[in-house]
């Protein structure tokens, strides 16, 4: 920080919360344009094919908003565990399980449970993901063990469950040795909109799920700012020790972060499962369990802003498949992207509690505390 | 039975030894007040900077050295958003994680199948290398040997040298500290990167002594075990390696349960060490006054120099 230095704000500032992700935005585009030109591609050509051309037909819209909603759901829950200042970032494994526990249903009574089989697999699917979720909650609550690391390490185990049964027990015995179940019949799937007779997604992959998520986002909305409990949650991560002088359980809230996070991760499951892949294999994620960390962070924890940061992450992942097409660029370069938005996100949100100051050329120790205060008051009231 | 404890052992050690590099590398980050979620991201970095060095000719020590840079360059952008501009050490620690997995798989894509073309051997010393049972401690490359001199080092470096008491005191209150005189943010950046360098040495170990060969994601998961280990180990340089060698002696069982053919899946083998890694988790964690008098007191809090 040559020539400049950093003093606290008196109050964070509003405006920079707005202006801090698009600024991250920004600055990632323009990496984006420079990392471009460094692999020997026309930079205006490669950003048209990565953020532009995907978007430019009705199908590519669609495959945003397939992506997107996941991500969206995933991010929900994300953003109340984190308001609560509980780290759940096992996301991906509760996802695995939601997707396992809807696959088990769909491939056991396809035949018995007619069309009751997809709101159970729904069911389902958010329980198996509450239900990974619950083990995190219970070695943070009951043993103090750190939800990070706990809930990553279930994210490994939970893959390697969903190996196990597509390798072995439920494995299509038509399939090969691929590992894939069988394919899942049309009782085990949302209904795709193109069937519901809106012509406007004829074609594309777009299914009923979407609506869990368009439910999903008033719903997380009102919990987070209308409801006693959402109040506690957030209590709970702002300020635990006013929390618990409030007599807010603490362990109630990891419970209910954990909970609330992995049933939204759990249902993404099952979205994809009954949904664009229509069985389980081991490798049917592209890991929107952790670009979900993206998404709440990008979202700075808000419900509303959720839906915006997930479709600007879903683009991310279209815009990598886009160019490998194009431009033969690996896919992963997304997953870079998604890296490099993140830290300016992080870098650009100083900003909020702090401003810029040119140093002044004598003072040159550090500022004490007094004087630091006293501009910033002197700011507030001009 | 008996004839088969000292490949065990062998095979308990190759697992602990990248573990250990790399968690000793965090412990010193963690003492110094900074909790480095980018482990594993650094590591990959690592890995893959000193793989690509090894494939267009340069020598060990100098691919060793380009995986030490990679994963300190990304210790570098971790101190630079957490320590100058106040981020948040967890949020901040995830993102390298994911910038790291994101940039090895990018530019490691033409590199992954290929063999290294040259590797680190093991240097077996004479008379102590054929011991039964511990022998394989006197049989390690580098590396290895590397690690246990790490062990010893970074133990005198905290506990005995004065750099290392103003690094401890730095983590226990950066404001006393300070108002003592010591660079808080300085010896913060130190330790930061001192973490990146013995991950991107972990890195390099997986792809240069152990794989041998480039494969995406190649440290699957090993760079959170290293951060377990580091609050397994109460923050103390000895009982890190006896931490590692005991998750390496989980791993090494699981395998050699796998070769030995027993009716559980290899799967359900395959998750012992992560399992492991909960339950130690676990058990070490319940303890938390224990715990609170180990852990560096200002761990993971930001410290803001300017007020």
């Amino acid at each position: 920080m040559m020539g400049f230095e950093l003093v606290r704000r008196a109050a964070p500032s509003r405006r920079m919360q707005v202006l801090a992700p698009l600024q991250a935005v920004l600055l990632t585009l323009m990496a984006g344009l420079g990392l471009f030109a460094l692999l020997g591609q026309n930079p205006m050509h490669a950003f048209h094919e990565f953020f532009i051309a995907p978007l430019s037909t009705a199908n590519g819209v669609s495959e945003l908003l397939l992506k997107a909603s996941p991500l969206c759901l995933i991010g929900l829950g994300l953003a109340i565990a984190y308001r609560a200042n509980v780290w759940n970032i096992g996301a991906e494994g509760q996802m695995y399980m939601g997707g396992v526990f809807a696959t088990g249903l769909a491939i056991h009574f396809q035949e018995s449970w007619g069309a009751f089989l997809l709101p159970a697999m729904i069911v389902a699917g958010m329980a198996g993901g509450m239900l990974w979720a619950s083990l995190t909650a219970l070695c943070r609550a009951r043993f103090h063990a750190s939800e990070i690391l706990v809930s990553l390490m279930l994210t490994y185990v939970a893959n390697l469950v969903v190996k196990y049964l597509v390798f072995g027990p439920w494995q299509d015995p038509q399939a090969n040795n691929f590992p894939l179940t069988v394919e899942f019949q049309d009782n085990a799937l949302f209904p795709l909109l193109a069937a519901l007779g809106w012509e406007w997604f004829e074609g594309t992959r777009l299914n009923l799920s979407i609506v869990i998520t368009l439910v999903a986002i008033p719903l997380a909305w009102f919990f987070c700012q209308r409801t006693f409990a959402g109040f506690q949650l957030a209590v709970a991560g702002v300020a635990p020790a006013a929390a618990r002088y409030a007599g807010f359980s603490a362990s109630r809230a990891i419970w209910m972060a954990m909970l609330a996070s992995g049933g939204a991760a759990g249902l993404a499951g099952v979205s994809e499962v009954a949904g664009p892949i229509g069985q389980l294999n081991d490798r049917w994620t592209p890991e929107y369990g952790f670009t979900a960390i993206i998404v709440a962070t990008l979202a700075r924890l808000n419900p509303l802003a959720v839906p915006v940061a997930a479709l600007l992450m879903a683009l991310l992942y279209l815009g990598g498949e886009s160019v490998q097409i194009g431009l033969q660029l690996p896919k992963s370069i997304s997953q870079v992207f998604q890296g490099l938005l993140l830290m300016f996100l992080l870098g650009s949100e100083v900003l909020v509690r702090f401003r810029l100051r040119r140093r002044h050329p004598t003072a040159h120790a550090a500022p004490s505390a007094s004087v630091s205060v006293a501009t910033a008051a002197g700011e507030k009231a001009a | 039975m008996t004839l088969s404890v000292t490949p065990l052992v062998a095979s308990a050690i190759a697992a602990a030894i990248p573990l250990l590099i790399a968690a000793l590398g965090e412990l010193v980050t963690e003492r110094a007040g900074l909790l480095n979620l980018g482990l594993e991201g650094m590591m990959l970095m690592g890995a893959l900077a000193a793989f690509v060095a090894i494939t267009h000719g340069a020598s060990l020590p100098w691919a060793l050295l380009a995986g030490m840079l990679a994963g300190a360059a990304g210790a570098l952008v971790f101190g630079f958003l957490t320590i100058t501009l106040q981020a948040s050490q967890v949020a901040t620690g995830l993102s390298l994680t994911i910038l790291g997995a994101g940039i090895s798989s990018f530019l490691g894509r033409d590199y992954v199948g290929y063999r290294a073309p040259a590797t680190f051997e093991t240097l077996p010393i004479p008379g102590l290398a054929d011991l039964p049972v511990v022998g394989p401690l006197f049989d390690l490359n580098v590396l290895g040997y590397a690690a246990l001199l790490a062990v010893v080092g970074v133990w005198y470096f905290l506990q005995r040298s004065r750099l290392g008491l103003h690094l401890r005191s730095v983590g226990e209150s950066p404001a006393v500290a300070r108002s003592l005189g010591l660079r808080v943010n300085r010896i913060r950046y130190g330790a930061v990167l001192f973490g990146g360098a013995m991950a991107g040495m972990a890195g390099t170990y997986y792809a240069l002594a152990q794989l041998k060969m480039w494969q995406e994601g190649l440290t699957s998961g090993n760079g959170w075990i290293a951060l377990a280990l580091v609050v397994f180990a109460t923050w103390r340089p000895g009982r890190v390696a006896i931490g590692a060698l005991l998750f390496g002696g989980v791993t090494a069982l699981g395998l050699w349960l796998q070769t030995v053919g027993v009716g559980v899946s290899t799967f359900a083998l395959a998750s012992l060490p992560y399992l492991a890694t909960i339950v130690v988790l676990v058990s070490i964690s319940a303890d938390q006054q224990a715990l609170r008098r180990h852990a560096p007191a200002a761990l993971g809090k930001p410290f803001f120099d300017g007020d």
